[in-house]
């Protein structure tokens, strides 16, 4: 299966460390199949990776006694796991109606402008990937967005230069 | 009525509201230690059946009749499933409870799970919510510490573990047979009902579903009684219906002065929630329209803000229905093409892709309200948003899920209750070409300069 070890690191060990493996493991015994540990292993890798590189899916796979392809087919499901790295800090500006209705779109563009990448893109330093999130569930504090475990509440335009300096802090802040 | 007093956000202002020592303080746990001490599980159904507690999810299910469907003498294991996937745009009442209060929820999931013999729960909770995630996850550790979860919960035969699962981002989660699916490692595409979960759920055994907001009136249900909280709300009209009984959480949101959660009795009308507890449209401008419970239960326009929000009464003025009880104001600048236009956007981002016409329709109306938002609009567009809305979801029976009818509800009320708007704007924009009625040439969307 040459695709999935197409992004293999160049020294073609083994993609998940055995943290990684003992962490994944540690959930099997909340479910009666292995393969719901199928989220849970994403989200440990992609919380070691900040992505989960294409190589990895075999790995999960043996993991739970799925073929690559099943573990692949929910992988892809979801938009949230990428297969090259996120930036240190991964934040999420609100377009939905909420948010939206109190300038978030705009906020997004400003924000964009600013760090100099598109939706989805990130800082040619790796610090920060910016994307559009859906409904966060912050309609309160609209236009919202979330970075890290992080909540920055009823931002404006005119606030974008100070968020993205608060979103290089976040980066430089956080290990690894 | 007396006045009302908040029962599900009684303890949320309170320091460290979120630790088992202040919700023991306030009573906690009282309701578990009465299931434990002397209810049989039946007893405990019939108590919730009793105060036609509904679902706070969206749906409205009688909650106590769910439960009653689960199989009398299945084997086991039965699994509770607690969805904390709140993802419809304008709702996060869910996220309060979560963070404030966790406790409550918790010990009406272990209550719930007394009731259905359930000795597992999977909470299912959105990744966006982190904060939710470790308050939760403190909470149950605290419950393990405590003899509240585990083993032989406080002495008694009871034993059951509660664990949290994570989501990533998909409002089709929020469907609970996408929920189950999910849960069990596969792509969110909700199933084929029947088999209902209560018969087929997650891991093929019988299954229930929850909403986190319900859970939190069990406990309160089993201390105060089934007429205590059908004292508060909207009596039932007749055998069909089920009433709208109990406080509910509602959302308040968009362009209103104070944006936040309020507690009331269900049935308050719209109106009241945003000038009594909101503080009025912001700014001091005038309303044009309201999502009465999440954007897929479509618009009220201001002149229907006297509708009641109880499970009824959004349907009445042409509305999907209830749904999350989230209120999002829209003031009278809001453009009816971008309210549209981000709906649509929203819906076709977030279909699964599994049924044909929710996928095709959903993309197919985003890039027609592209359109007219860029200018190139139509006339005719109307008619066509219209007639996909007719045609995606449950109610013309194309699809397998609601999701759809959620896309098509903002559709059919923004274009029929703002009809005028909409060909205005087509006609000014679009001065050349509104009348049109060939084939539309395709367009690169993104030239036109609309995301």
């Amino acid at each position: 299966m040459s695709s999935a070890t197409a992004n293999a690191p160049a020294s073609s060990g083994p993609v998940l460390t055995p943290q990684m493996r003992a962490e994944i493991e540690a959930f099997l015994p909340r479910y009666p199949t292995k393969q719901a540990v199928t989220l849970p292993a994403l989200h440990v890798v992609n919380a070691h990776l900040r992505c989960v590189p294409m190589a990895a899916i075999p790995e999960i796979a043996e993991i739970l006694d799925l073929s690559p392809a099943q573990v692949y087919d929910t992988l892809s499901f979801y938009g949230f796991f990428k297969p090259e790295p996120c930036g240190t800090v991964r934040a999420w500006v609100c377009r939905s109606i909420s948010c939206a209705l109190r300038g978030g779109e705009e906020v997004l563009a400003a924000l964009s402008g600013k760090l100099g990448v598109e939706p989805g893109g990130t800082t040619p330093d790796g610090k920060i990937t910016l994307e559009f999130g859906e409904c966060l569930g912050l309609c309160d504090f609209a236009p919202a967005m979330l970075a890290g475990d992080r909540v920055y509440k009823n931002l404006s335009v005119e606030q974008v230069d100070e968020v993205a300096g608060a979103l290089q802090q976040q980066a430089d802040e956080k290990p690894g | 009525m007396a006045e009302f007093e908040p029962v599900l956000t009684a303890n949320v202002h309170k320091p460290d509201s979120h630790t088992l020592r202040v919700y023991r303080e306030s009573g906690g746990y009282t309701a578990l230690k009465k299931v434990l001490d002397g209810m049989s599980s039946a007893e405990v159904v019939d108590a919730v059946k009793a105060s036609n507690l509904r679902g706070r999810g969206g749906a409205g299910f009688p909650c106590g009749l769910k439960w009653s469907f689960l199989p009398k003498d299945h084997p086991g294991p039965v699994y509770m499933c607690v969805n904390a996937d709140e993802s419809e745009p304008g709702t996060f009442n869910n996220r309060l409870l979560m963070e404030d209060d966790p406790h409550q929820v918790i010990e009406g999931i272990i209550i719930g799970c007394y009731a259905t013999r359930a000795q597992t729960a999977y909470i299912y909770l959105r990744y966006e919510y982190p904060t939710s995630y470790n308050r939760l996850q403190a909470a149950i550790d605290e419950c393990y510490a405590n003899n509240l979860l585990g083993k032989n919960i406080l002495g008694s035969e009871f034993s059951l573990d509660i664990y949290l699962h994570r989501g990533a981002a998909a409002y089709i989660c929020g469907e609970e047979t996408g929920l189950i699916e999910s849960l069990e490692g596969k792509r969110a595409w909700p199933r084929i009902k029947p088999p209902f979960p209560a018969i087929e759920g997650a891991f093929r055994k019988p299954t229930v579903v929850n909403n986190i907001e319900t859970m939190a009136c069990v406990p309160h249900i089993i201390n105060r009684g089934a007429d205590w909280f059908k004292s508060m709300g909207v009596p039932s009209t007749g055998p069909r219906d089920a009433g709208s009984y109990g406080p509910k959480l509602y959302c308040l949101s968009g362009h209103i002065e104070k944006p936040g959660i309020y507690e009331a009795p269900l049935g308050i009308t719209c109106r009241e929630l945003i000038e009594k507890f909101g503080g009025g449209v912001w700014k001091g401008r005038k309303g044009k329209a309201a999502i009465p419970g999440g954007i897929s239960m479509g618009l009220l326009t201001e002149a229907e803000w006297d509708t009641p929000l109880d499970f009824a009464g959004p349907g009445k003025a042409g509305c999907l229905g209830l749904g999350t009880a989230a209120v999002v104001v829209l003031d009278e600048t809001v453009s009816m093409v971008d309210f549209l236009h981000n709906s649509c956007r929203f819906f076709a981002h977030e279909s699964c892709g599994q049924c044909t016409p929710c996928r095709e329709g959903t993309s197919w109306s985003e890039r027609i309200l592209a359109r007219i938002k860029a200018g190139k609009g139509r006339l005719k567009d109307l008619e066509l948003i219209l007639n996909i809305s007719a045609s995606i979801g449950i109610m013309p029976g194309t699809t397998i899920c609601g999701l759809a009818d959620g896309a098509a509800w903002p559709m059919k009320n923004a274009v029929n209750k703002f009809r005028a708007e909409f060909e205005e704007y087509i006609k000014r924009t679009n001065p050349s070409g509104y009348a049109q009625e060939d084939a539309v040439e395709a367009l690169e969307l993104v030239g036109l300069g609309v995301h």
